[in-house]
């Protein structure tokens, strides 16, 4: 079972993110790039699913500039057996970014050729947190999808592999279970993805990475949102200390938030 | 002209509480229909479509009928959502976005060919709207393009929630378009207890972090919360050592909430914590560290141990 991992890089999520001066976006310069955590996850339990030999090909892949081939590398390191690296060029979007319409289009022409059982990625890019890509993918693909996944076992290999997926919901954990191939989104606690070795960063250099122009895929950019501002929220002032428990609940009445 | 169509959340024979945040969104937009797809989505009489009816501002219900949405399954509500979208004229899709509207309107939009609004925070116009990202640390303002149907979940602590008990709008049934997939089937919900009220609407919000220590130790939590008449949230921490399960994390990952009152005890106030809560109207924080972040947006902080505040203030909200 070949299993394809999807993922982005992001601005890591120790770096407290601020506007350019002109507030014309997001301030990158200079600042550290990372695997989005969501899809270290996602790489994390296919790298454990080859591990039980259930994966027996743990592809990578990643859309973007040169720039992405960092990431790439360290997915390499992790584990994963080879990379590709979908080159969407430039001048896709006003500000070259990949929205999730986009980049599922983009998967689902890569995954015609590679044709995996599985698809993981995050469920979310902790920038612009979006939470769609792995959704359309799916209704693209017109296979099932399990999103929010904390759990996952494969319950059947033939006739058909089977999934199970335990996601977790607003109501509690729900489980599912689908027929392969499906993609399946990842949550925080499906697993603690390992930490990069020196030696396996090394190793990660000779592992294959494959380069594919978006026009070698033969897919066009879809009607894209336009961001025309970007502002930092009003932010929310602290109050006051109180003293003890007796000037809280006066207070808190006095504000009209006990009666 | 514009027309929203959006998509009731419900459960157990009721309506999800998200969906009247989200109508008050829609109504900004244009006339609303609420769709209701249910096994059993009942009658003007009863059931899930005569609570949506009721809602302030709804023009009208439609009802889809089905044993295939005994479940909220993405794959066999996408396409109808898309048919029903299409045959009404609708300019405008829309869900909360709650963990059911975030699996579902990705795949509906995509099978339109449309890109989609996530947490839609305000409507500027009918294509224009804010929504955050970078945890909602910087707010953009995006614009849909012409020609295409919007397609967006609402971020539910952003809107107030329509009234209900208004004269009930005109509900019409209709069949199922395509059959139900085979390739995905519900297995199981594990569900959280039901005897408090739901975090996601709660006026009053009592959550514990990892400084309560214990899951044994959070029943302090819930006894403040049980005399608040409160709904019980945790942070990440909290719910990352097992205290208590993961339906109750608040937070950018777990719920956003808006309530009345959010009462924060042991809990440092990490970013992504504040995400979750920061349109509380009233923050109150219990915490032994002076310093700990979440002061900063507390509205009324009291520096102490949690187990000598709690019982304190336990007794002076029951005297009272």
């Amino acid at each position: 079972m070949k299993v394809l991992v999807c993922i982005k890089r992001v601005v890591d999520y120790s770096v407290r993110v601020q506007l350019k001066r002109d507030s014309s976006g997001v301030e990158l310069a200079g600042v550290k790039m990372s695997i989005n955590p969501f899809d270290e996850i996602a790489l994390e339990e296919a790298l454990r699913l080859r591990e039980r030999g259930l994966a027996t090909e743990v592809v990578v892949c990643t859309i973007g500039g040169n720039e992405t081939q960092a990431q790439l590398r360290t997915a390499l390191a992790m584990g994963a057996d080879r990379a590709i690296q979908i080159d969407p060029g430039a001048g896709v979007h006003p500000s070259n970014e990949v929205q999730p319409l986009f980049a599922a289009k983009l998967l689902h022409a890569l995954v015609a050729r590679e044709a995996p059982a599985l698809v993981l990625l995050g469920k979310q890019a902790i920038d612009d947190d979006c939470n769609q890509t792995g959704q359309m993918l799916a209704a693209l693909w017109d296979r099932p999808q399990v999103t929010f996944v904390s759990r996952l076992e494969i319950t059947g290999v033939t006739p058909v592999a089977v999934l199970r997926g335990t996601r977790e919901v607003d109501a509690g954990l729900e489980t599912l279970e689908v027929d392969l191939p499906a993609v399946v989104t990842t949550d925080l606690r499906l697993n603690e993805p390992r930490f990069v070795k020196m030696p396996d960063i090394m190793k990660a250099k000779s592992k294959p990475l494959e380069v594919r122009p978006a026009a070698s895929l033969g897919v066009t950019a879809p009607p894209a949102l336009e961001t025309i501002a970007y502002a930092v929220p009003p932010k929310r002032s602290g109050g006051r200390k109180v003293a003890d428990v007796a000037e809280l609940v006066q207070a808190l009445k006095d504000r009209g938030a006990l009666q | 002209m514009s027309k929203v169509l959006l998509i009731a959340e419900h459960a157990a024979g009721s309506l999800n509480p998200a969906t009247a945040r989200a109508l008050t969104a829609a109504i900004e937009i244009g006339p609303v229909t609420v769709a209701v797809f249910a096994a059993d989505p009942g009658d003007s009489s009863h059931g899930v479509a005569a609570a949506a009816a009721t809602l302030k501002g709804v023009a009208e219900v439609v009802t889809i009928g089905g044993s295939q949405f005994a479940h909220a399954l993405a794959a066999t509500l996408a396409p109808e959502v898309v048919a029903l979208a299409k045959a009404g004229g609708y300019s405008h899709v829309l869900a909360p976005s709650t963990t059911f509207g975030k699996d579902l309107v990705p795949r509906v939009a995509a099978l339109a060919g449309a890109p989609q609004v996530s947490d839609l925070m305000k409507v500027i116009d009918a294509r224009t709207f804010q929504r955050p990202i970078y945890a909602g640390n910087v707010i953009v303002t995006v614009q849909v393009p012409d020609g295409t149907t919007v397609f967006a979940t609402v971020r539910g602590a952003s809107f107030a929630a329509a009234a209900g008990g208004a004269p009930a709008a005109p509900i019409r049934a209709q069949a199922p378009t395509y059959p139900a997939p085979a390739h995905t089937r519900f297995i199981g919900l594990e569900g959280a207890s039901t005897d408090r009220p739901d975090l996601q609407s709660a006026s009053r919000v009592v959550s514990g972090g990892r400084g309560v220590g214990s899951k044994e130790n959070f029943a302090v939590i819930y006894r403040i919360a049980e005399v608040l008449g409160a709904a019980v949230g945790a942070s990440r921490a909290a719910v990352d050592a097992g205290f208590v399960p993961n339906d109750l994390q608040v937070g950018q990952t777990g719920k956003i909430i808006a309530p009345d009152l959010y009462l924060a005890v042991g809990i440092s106030g990490a970013i992504q914590h504040v995400t979750g809560i920061k349109d509380a109207r009233t923050i109150v924080a219990i915490n032994k560290d002076p310093e700990a972040p979440i002061f900063e947006v507390a509205d009324l902080g009291l520096v102490g141990d949690l187990f000598v505040l709690l019982p304190e203030l336990e007794r002076a909200l029951a005297s009272k």
